[in-house]
């Protein structure tokens, strides 16, 4: 065995009638990691995903969990468990029923059973519910249980479709900590999709960033937030302000580009750098942007400009400001350090944007 | 005023059904039961007691006939169960938009026309020289013409056919409410098929099951013309006995005495079903 | 002013009298015996309007016993079926002679029926269409069949069919040479006749095909060959005679069983004028004809033949020579309590195996 990746996709490729929902996709999930896909709704990740629980079946591609091909395996034979949407605990069981349903399609004994379910309720901190019936768990409590449904089995390779979706804020945000924690405490492959990039950059080692059928990028949560491999992995990770416009010089791996309101910016180019008069895409993150009262000096500042404050989103610590540039129009967010300098910051004040060209990003426009 | 107002409101709601429960269910019942505890010694001349009940347990013929009645319903329950949970299931599990619409219909299509007719639509088909013994004689099974009509095994088709849609219907609705990730959480934690029927579907589908063979468990046991028609010499049906008495032999007394002994029948099955299937009444009707 | 309450009066008369001639009869009755023509003919003569149920013997009687006589105006059960449903139920009204045209009634008929319906001195009766039962035979097949008991021949094993009710037990008492008519009024004696034709319809179960229930029934398997021989009434036979020449009624040698459908008056019926005024109306000889021509069955009317078809006829006389006629076994009045000893009769027959 050359691969010592608990999950292996080779060119994994799904077609339905008239459209392709999974498009070569390719990735290894180390041992013990927890790999997230991100996408936005109706990329294909759930496709991929019930084709790795055996639920569909590849159009073309290869898949093995430990080495081993699956593509003739039936969902019931495969090492992978799966947390669904929305749980699918058996409602016509009790707690201790519904985790010990797979120990007793394996013919493990009642007793053993028993010692078992009690074991790994323990371990997801809900020691002795054994006897209650599922409608009366909490949000959370349910979550758990549906983790221990499938942990009890020991499978190499834990499944998990968006089971935070139905969770209310403040739970949701509870729950990200705690599947990290499970995660550490199973010590257990887990493959996690989602739509929300904060439960995605939060809990993973791996992301994939998936786009009509295809993942774009596979990264840390770092590098697709801060070296994002084109533009939409780009503008779907984090937040960012966006600038499309033609490209007036090309400088080494500096772009300029003009947007149509008349703004020149420079970004850094890290992928394929655009030549003179294509389109292009510069991003720039909101905590990139520094912000003064007082004029930059224009020649070593290429990307400052005079903005009016437009409005202030007040979050604490997120706190963002709205900046209208009065000449393009263009509106941009800045980051508003909650410190004593921007304090009194309200609307109609002027004041001056400028951020690095190195901390812009730049990509070719799409179509180009 | 205002509980006062609303109280109005709910007794005038309430009087339809109890105008129809007290008028067409509670008084001719009383009225059935008094006629049968009337027992004739004479010309218009009658004895309150329970001689009529007494004949029906003295007589082999109508006890016989009635322990028949109900095993045989019981047997036409069984079987519409089997024929109609791989159908509902198909139709509720399988199929999508139309094509489940469309299946839908077909199950109903038979309905639209009465009794009576689907009654000699199946004798056309069964009798000696009906489509299926001429069928069979074409391709050559059969060297002569061969009687399917006049036996139980006609009746048991009759009634079947008579009664599965409403056993398709509730489980139909039952079904369509199981999620379709349960089944495949069951599959996902190494359930075999039969292992998923067993623990989850059925469990889950156990209300539309018990409501569908009450109702058709009442339909076989209340059945007339399908046990009459299709079946033979020795083929007696309990409500057929009622007519009898009521009818040929203007004995209102006995056949009210059977009329009531039917009632106690079917409501000790279904109890016990109920029971054996660990299921309320309410569970099962509130759906 | 007395003019004007004359006048009134003689209007309110006038009113009254027109509310009264135009009724609506509501007729319970067999198929076939209120033919749509007739009917059509007659609310345009009369102004009434007629509302038809088909019906049975005992469906009839179970229907006035459960309204005590209400709900119809005019009813029309078999001659021996009256005297015992009046004894015990009481569903009926005497029939007023003089308002009926007795002239256009054959007298020994009049006369047999009002002895038959006699209760406590009052009539009850009229006579309206009479016919028999006997045996329908495919001639071709079964022409041995020519009594009630060749049905149990093993000639015809499994081709058979009759009735699981009264007519039966009494066709086949004849044929073995009882007379249960005779043993009417002695219950015993009865009861003894019963138990030797159960024993006779029991050991004759396996030859039976089905028991029939309805005319339509026994028509369809008799039409398509699955039954060559059954006993069933004489217009069922002669029906069949008319789309397949092998098929037609045969009188027994026993003799066929006769019976007489009458006219009642329901005790509690509305529209005395109008039901008094369809018995005068249906006993015309030309009206007479038209039922018999759609029922099959010829009346008690005068001359009620006289229009009737020329094959019908034909085929009537098929069936009865003059000796077949006179071995007619008129159905006496049944005696209240006899139908329950023939009932237990026939649900032994049915419960054997």
């Amino acid at each position: 065995m050359t691969s010592t990746a608990d999950l292996v996709c080779r060119d994994l490729t799904k077609d339905f009638k008239d459209f392709r929902a999974v498009d070569h996709v390719s990735f290894e999930v180390p041992q013990g990691s927890f790999f997230s896909i991100l996408g936005p709704s109706g990329c294909g990740k759930t496709t991929l995903l019930r084709m790795i629980a055996g639920f569909q079946f590849p159009t073309s591609g290869d898949l093995l969990i430990k080495g081993k091909s699956m593509i003739d395996v039936g969902p019931n034979k495969r090492p992978v468990s799966m947390v669904f949407q929305h749980l699918a605990l058996f409602p016509m069981m009790d707690i201790g029923k519904n985790i010990g349903f797979g120990l007793r399609q394996r013919g493990v004994p009642a007793a053993e059973i028993k010692q078992r379910v009690g074991r790994v309720l323990e371990r997801v901190g809900l020691p002795g519910i054994e006897n209650r019936q599922v409608s009366q768990l909490s949000g959370g409590q349910k979550q758990r249980v549906a983790i221990a449904r499938c942990m009890v089995l020991e499978p190499d390779v834990l499944l998990l479709d968006e089971p935070l979706g139905a969770l209310d804020l403040k739970l949701r945000e509870h729950m990200k900590i705690e599947l990290k924690a499970l995660q550490a405490e199973f010590n257990t492959t887990f493959v996690y999709i989602t739509h929300d990039q904060s439960e995605a950059l939060v809990m993973s080692d791996n992301i994939a960033v998936m786009n009509k059928g295809q993942f774009d990028q596979i990264g840390t949560a770092k590098e697709l937030y801060y070296e994002p491999a084109n533009a939409f992995v780009a503008g779907f990770v984090g937040d960012a302000n966006r600038f499309e416009g033609k490209v007036t010089a090309v400088n080494g791996q500096i772009v300029t580009i003009e947007t149509e309101g008349g703004g020149v910016q420079q970004a850094h180019a890290s992928a394929k750098v655009p030549s003179i008069g294509q389109r292009a895409q510069a991003f720039v993150r909101p905590e990139a942007i520094e912000l003064s009262k007082t004029p930059f000096a224009s020649a070593t500042h290429p990307n400052a400009s005079a903005q009016i404050v437009d409005s202030v989103l007040f979050n604490g610590a997120n706190s963002v400001a709205i900046l209208r540039d009065p000449k393009s129009g263009e509106t941009l967010q800045a980051a508003l350090p909650q410190t004593g300098e921007f304090l009194g910051l309200g609307k109609g004040e002027a004041i001056h944007a400028n951020w690095n060209a190195g901390q812009a990003r730049c990509f070719v426009a799409e179509g180009q | 005023m205002v509980t006062d107002r609303s109280k109005l409101g709910f007794y005038l709601l309430l009087s339809p059904l109890l105008l129809w429960l007290v008028t067409l269910i509670i008084l001719p019942h009383i009225g059935l039961f008094a006629v049968s505890m009337s027992e004739k010694v004479g010309v218009r001349e009658y004895e309150t007691g329970f001689g009529n009940y007494a004949v029906f347990f003295n007589e082999p013929l109508y006890w016989r006939t009635f322990a028949r009645t109900a095993f045989m319903s019981i047997l036409t329950t069984v079987l519409t169960l089997l024929l109609g949970f791989p159908i509902a299931y198909y139709i509720a599990k399988l199929t999508r938009g139309r094509t489940k619409t469309t299946l839908f219909l077909m199950c109903l299509i038979p309905f639209w026309v009465s009794e009576l007719v689907r009654t000699f639509g199946w004798m056309i088909l069964l009798r000696e020289t009906g489509v299926l013994s001429n069928f069979l004689q074409y391709t050559g099974i059969l060297s002569e013409p061969v009687e399917f009509l006049y036996n139980d095994a006609a009746i048991m088709v009759g009634l079947v056919y008579t009664s599965i849609l409403f056993m398709i219907v509730p489980l139909v609705t039952t079904l369509d409410s199981l999620d379709d990730s349960l089944i495949e959480a069951g599959y996902d934690l190494g359930g075999s098929g039969f292992s998923i029927l067993r623990e989850i579907v059925i469990p889950h589908a156990m209300p539309g099951i018990v409501s569908g063979c009450i109702v058709v468990f009442m339909l076989s046991l209340g059945n007339y013309l399908t046990p009459i028609l299709l079946g033979g010499k020795d083929s007696l049906w309990f409500t057929g006995l009622i007519y009898t008495q009521f009818i040929t032999r203007f004995n209102w007394e006995l056949g009210s005495a059977f009329g009531f002994l039917l009632l106690g029948l079917s409501s000790a099955v279904v109890f016990l079903g109920l029971k054996l299937s660990r299921q309320s009444l309410s569970d099962t009707m509130g759906r | 002013m007395k003019l004007g309450l004359v006048a009134t009066s003689a209007l309110i008369a006038a009113l009254s009298t027109t509310a009264v001639s135009a009724e609506t009869l509501r007729l319970l009755t067999w198929g076939g015996y209120a033919p749509e023509d007739v009917i059509a003919l007659f609310e345009e003569e009369t102004g009434h309007t007629v509302e038809v149920t088909t019906s049975n013997n005992e469906e009839m009687i179970a229907k006035l016993r459960a309204t005590n006589g209400g709900g119809f105006d005019l009813a029309q059960p078999s001659q021996d079926r009256i005297t015992s449903a009046q004894e015990e139920f009481g569903i009926y009204k005497p029939i007023d002679m003089s308002r009926v045209d007795a002239a256009q009634i054959i007298p020994s008929m009049l006369e047999a029926t009002a002895t038959n319906t006699t209760f406590d001195g009052a009539v009850f009766g009229l006579p309206h269409v009479w016919g028999t039962s006997g045996l329908i035979v495919n001639t071709a097949k079964a022409a041995q069949v020519t009594d009630y008991v060749d049905l149990c021949d093993a000639s015809v094993a499994g081709s058979v069919s009759y009735r699981l009710k009264r007519p039966t037990l009494i066709g086949f008492a004849f044929s073995m040479g009882l007379d249960p008519f005779a043993a009417y009024a002695d219950a015993d004696a009865y009861k003894g006749i019963l138990d030797q034709v159960e024993a006779k319809l029991t050991e004759c179960k396996p030859n039976v095909k089905t028991y029939w229930d309805g005319g339509d029934e026994i028509q369809n398997l008799l039409r398509s060959g699955e039954v060559v021989a059954a006993m069933a009434w004489d217009t069922g036979g002669w029906q069949l005679n008319a789309d397949n020449a092998d098929i037609t009624f045969v009188a027994p040698k026993a003799g066929a069983l006769g019976w007489i459908d009458t006219f009642v008056l329901p005790s509690r019926g509305r529209a005395d004028d109008a039901a008094y005024d369809w018995i005068n109306f249906v006993m015309r000889p030309d009206i007479a004809s038209m039922i018999t021509n759609t029922a099959g069955n010829f009346t008690a009317a005068v001359n009620g033949d006289s229009e009737v078809s020329a094959e019908l006829k034909a085929r009537y006389q098929g069936s009865f020579d003059q000796a077949a006629i006179d071995n007619i076994k008129w159905y006496p009045p049944v005696p209240a309590g006899l139908e329950a000893l023939e009932g237990a009769t026939l649900d032994r027959v049915n419960a054997a195996k």
